[in-house]
Formats: C-alpha cells, structure tokens, sequence
C-alpha cells in the first residue's frame, strides 16, 4: 500500500482540474505548487548547513530576466526561462566560488548571501526606466491572451497542470540528491570540512554543485511564478523579505524531509489567505506576526519542523509497541 | 536616504556625517555579534521600535526631548535584555545559525507588530533642526549631532571595556566562552549585561536616527543590511574596524549617489562588501578557530 501511495495522491492531483475547477481554489493550489518548488529548491541546499539569504536574489534573476526579455527582446519564455537560469547560476558561481574556496561558512555565508540579495533588489530598484522599480512590471500580454509560445494561458487548469509538474519535478530533484554520494559528501562537509576534506572529498566543488543546483530551481521558480502572476515587483520576488520567507517555510515545514517544504508552503499561505478572509484589510500585518512568532519557537522547540518531528513520533511509537 | 548636492566635497563632507550615523548603528551590534556571537538579525527593528518609542513620547505626549531620549534608550535596552532571555538563551548551545533564523523571526514579529499597532503611515517628530551652511556647503546638523553622538558613545563603551572589572570580563568571555566560565566569570551575567548595552545602544541610535528619518514599520529593512555588512567587514567585536567600514562604506554610497542614483551607491557597497570578504578574508577569520 505505501508503495503505491505516491502514485495514488499523484493521479488524484492530475485528476482534480477535471473534476473541481473553481477559480479561487484553484488559484491558491498553484500558488501553493509554485511556492512549494521554490521552497524546496531552498531546501536542497539549506538541509547540508548551506544557510542562503540569497536565494530572493536568485529568484528575482529568474522572473525578471524572463520577463524583461519578453517584453525588450520579444524572446519567448522558452529561450528567456533558460537564459534566466543561466544568469541565476552564473549569479550564484560567481559569489558561492569564492565563499566556499575561502572557507566562509555558517552565519557568515548568509550575511554574503544576505548582500547578494540586497544587491539584486537595489539593481531592479535602480533600473527603474527598464525595470518599473519598486512599481512592479508587467510582462507584455499576447495578443490572445493564451498562447503556448508565450508560455501565457488564461485558464487555470494548464496552469495548475504544469506547476504540478514542476513542483513533483523539485521533489524526484530533492530525493535523487537524497540518494547521491553528494548527500554524504555535503553530510560529511556539514559536519567537519577538514575531516571531510582529509577522507578526500572535494569541498569547494561539492558545495558549489549544489548551490549552483538550488540557485537554478529557485531561478525557474521565479520565472514561472512571473508567468502565472503576470506581475512581478522587487519585494513579492527578489530581497531579503523573500528570503526570509522561503527560511522560515522551510524550517516549520520540515527542512530535512522531502515534503517539508510543500507543507511549510500549504501552512504560511493558507494562513494568510485564511487572515485575509476572515479579517479584509484589518488583518494587514496579522499573518507575519503569526509566522516571526511560529519561526521563533519552531526553531527553539521543533528544529526539524512539522514533517520531520511527525516522522520521529512514528519512528518512535513503532519501536515502542514492536 | 538624504539629498546630495552636486558637490563632491559637500558630498564627501556628508559622506562622513553619514559615516558616523551607520558607525552609530553598527556600535551595539558590533558589541553583542562580538562578545555573544550572535548575529541579531533584528537589531533595525529594535531601532525602529525605538524611533517610534521617541515619537510618541516627544511627539504625541509632549515629554521634553532629553526625558524622551533616555526614557527610549532604557526601552529599547529592556527590550534587548528580553530578547537574549527569551531567543537567544535558549538557543545558545545550537549552531550559530539557528540563532540567526530566530531572530528573523523576531523581524518578522516586530515589523508586523508595529505594523498592527501603530499602521503603516510615516510619521515623524515634526522637529526639524537647523541646516548648517559652512562656505557655500549644506552640512546636516542632525547628521554632525549623530556623528558627534557615535564618537562619545564609542569612546564610553571603549572605557567600559578597558577600565572596568565587568569590561574586562566581557573581553575576556569574547576571547574564549569555553575556558572563561571556569575561571569564575559568570557567562549568563555578562551575556545579559551585553544584550542590555547592545540594546541600548540601538536606542541611542534609534534617538538619532528619528531626527533625520520618518519612521515607519520597514524602516529597518533600508538601513538594516548595510549595518550586519559593516559589523562583519570591520571584523567582528572590532570597534575601530567597524568604524572605518563604517566611513568607506558611507562614503561609497555617498559618492555613488552623487554620480549615479542612490540605489547605485547601495549596489557599489554591497559589491564591494563582497569582494572585500573575498580580497581580505582574514578579517572574519580572526574570531573563528
């Protein structure tokens, strides 16, 4: 049966849009689905100690380099979303390289990467005659509104199909990384880089694979987020808020399962649509209070979130009645 | 942040003003990022609350300015105190990471607190001080009092540090957290006594900052980044050090501004932080074994 399991849950999520579609909810879902991909690309790295705040900076990269592409060059998202990632993953050699070769880890690596996300937000910021700034941008509408060429559809249904895609994509990504060598390796790093280095792993090149691998799905990510949305600014996809954002979803989800993210996800917005509806505009506020004080005391009383500390109590009333 | 004219030595001038403003933020959280090694990653909220803390007591109940002050510096001093006994703590034998994130959460909490209580409008003193005009040039009075107010602060905390029993102590726990508590130093004791100066030190800044800036529920985000980047590249618990990135990294933004936009000058010295991490390594190495 639990073999069999994932197939299920999987068809039945194919299945829904043919059998529920109403707007809202299904609005929520892809949100869910797409936030639930970049949480998790997070978390491909965040689990091996690799602690980014960069990861808004990535995430930006990929929504406006696509969207600006569109809309300047008239390049298809096709060719845009890669040329996004590309940059992403330059972005992300070029600042990781250094910080790995020179041994710049734990809370200093996230004050590096903190900068980077601080760099690309002032960047689309400071471009504002390009960008829109602070004002958010828009990317051009094809003519009919849906088109697969410019990776725009109206409906919700393709689009709701194709972030289940990329989201179950993140996931086999999460737990091939989980069966690698590269998983013992980044383990051993986590643990003590001289010791790991002495038994021959090569540090600086395991670390940078990768941060190079998160920074890419993270990347992709935002690009589709900017293509569902069809507006994107500076603070919903790029700078340090987002990357807190995406820590803290981690952590009350579950940072070292491969499901953590997508729960840490379907709580936080489920939370805040949940405030929105019942309080409207009084509740400007209410959801991030909800989240600083959940944060903090998930990382002081339940450090491996929700899913890990649910497995534990499995694991552990097994061993108790075998 | 400010207005620069289009002369570079008014710029320069103001670059340093600036200087001593963000060598004034990065004072208490130089001190607590080196004694406790911890990075409070809400340290501008502490700030912000402090700005409103002055608000209210000059603006909405009248209290003289100086009570105000003081009154806003024992607040935000209180309010670091329950910061390391409820955060950090607990959290002090897990990795230094975690601590990071909680303060995060203390961000997120705090912001969206002041946004609950106190709405997301800009307010502001409603005192403006005189602007000083020195052969031709435009020389901020509150920056040259902020700037003023760095210095003393800073040379008061170094007497704290050099000439007292208790400063000697918390030298002592920065250079070794291991071995100090053995030789009878009370760990908890200076932890708290530092937290409660770091704190307070962010509202002396908070008292300054409300002089120049309209407060506001994110105000901590646009000088909060660049005050953790002139901790770490001032090598941490390194008071001169910090003062020095301080100016370069003021006089950065200030130039950059004048030649470009002023988001361009915060890009520079962020660039430049992270090149600088690369080119000089040894700096933020020094604290770690």
């Amino acid at each position: 049966m639990t073999r069999y399991l994932p197939w299920i849950v999987g068809a039945a999520l194919i299945a829904l849009p043919f059998v529920y579609r109403s707007p809202y909810p299904m609005h929520i879902l892809i949100i869910i689905l797409i936030w639930s991909f970049a949480y998790t690309s997070w978390s491909v790295m965040g689990r091996f100690g690799l602690v980014s705040l960069g990861h808004g900076g990535f995430m930006g990269v990929g929504a406006y380099v696509t969207a600006l592409a569109w809309n300047h060059g008239h390049v298809s998202p096709w060719l845009g979303i890669p040329l996004a990632v590309v940059a992403s993953a330059v972005l992300a050699a070029v600042v990781a390289y250094p910080c790995f070769r020179f041994r710049i880890t734990g809370h200093y690596f996230a004050l590096v990467t903190l900068a980077l996300s601080g760099i690309v937000l002032q960047v689309i910021t400071a471009t504002r005659d390009h960008t829109g700034g602070s004002l958010g941008y828009t990317p051009e509408r094809y003519q009919g509104g849906s088109s697969l060429w410019a990776l725009q559809f109206s409906d919700k249904t393709t689009w709701y199909l194709i972030a289940l895609g990329v989201w179950a994509a993140g996931l086999f990504v999460w737990n091939r990384v989980d069966r690698s060598m590269l998983r013992y390796a980044l383990e051993a790093i986590s643990e003590d880089e001289d010791a790991a280095a002495a038994t021959g792993v090569h540090v600086t090149a395991e670390k940078l694979k990768i941060t190079v691998l998160s920074a890419t799905m993270t990347a992709l990510a935002g690009a589709l987020y900017c293509q569902y949305q069809m507006f994107i600014s500076p603070d919903t996809v790029s700078g340090i808020s987002v990357s807190l954002q995406m820590v803290f979803a981690v952590v009350v989800g579950g940072i070292y399962v491969s499901l953590g993210p997508t729960i840490g996800a379907v709580i936080t917005i489920l939370l805040a649509e949940i405030l929105r509806i019942w309080f409207g505009t009084r509740a400007v506020g209410w959801d991030n209070l909800v989240y600083g004080v959940l944060l903090v005391l998930f990382i002081i009383f339940l450090p491996k979130g929700i899913v890990g500390s649910l497995l534990d109590l499995r694991r552990r009333l097994r061993w108790t009645s075998s | 942040m400010g207005v620069f004219d289009i002369y570079l030595l008014e710029t320069l001038i103001n670059g340093v003003l600036l200087g001593g403003v963000l060598a004034l933020l990065s004072l208490g959280l130089n001190l607590v990022f080196g004694v406790i090694d911890v990075v409070w990653i809400c340290y501008a909220e502490l700030i912000m609350l402090g700005m409103y803390g002055m608000y209210f007591l000059y603006t909405v109940y009248h209290a003289p300015i100086v009570v105000a002050a003081v009154a806003c510096i024992v607040l935000v001093g209180i309010l670091g105190l329950a910061l390391h006994t409820l955060v950090i703590a607990p959290l002090l034998g897990a990795a230094p990471i975690n601590q990071l994130l909680a303060t995060g959460g203390v961000l997120f909490f705090l912001q969206s607190a002041a946004t609950v209580l106190f709405g997301i409008e800009f307010k502001n003193l409603g005192l403006r001080l005189p602007v000083l005009k020195v052969a031709g040039m435009f020389v901020s009075y509150s920056r040259l009092l902020a700037f003023g107010a760095a210095l003393i602060a800073m040379v008061l905390v170094y007497l704290l540090l050099t000439r007292t029993y208790t400063g000697a102590a918390i030298r002592a726990i920065a250079q070794d957290r291991q071995i100090m508590p053995l030789m009878g130093v009370d760990t908890r004791r200076i932890y708290l006594i530092t937290s409660g100066l770091g704190g307070a030190l962010a509202g002396l800044a908070a008292c300054l900052l409300v002089l120049q800036y309209d407060v506001h529920p994110f105000v901590g985000l646009t000088f909060g980044p660049i005050t953790f980047l002139i901790c770490v590249l001032g090598s941490l618990g390194n008071f001169g050090g910090g003062f020095v990135a301080a100016f370069v990294f003021a006089e950065i933004i200030s130039v950059g501004g004048l030649y470009l936009d002023l988001e361009w000058g915060y890009v520079f010295a962020f660039a430049f932080f992270i090149v600088m991490m690369f080119v000089r390594p040894e700096g933020l190495m020094a604290r770690r074994s």
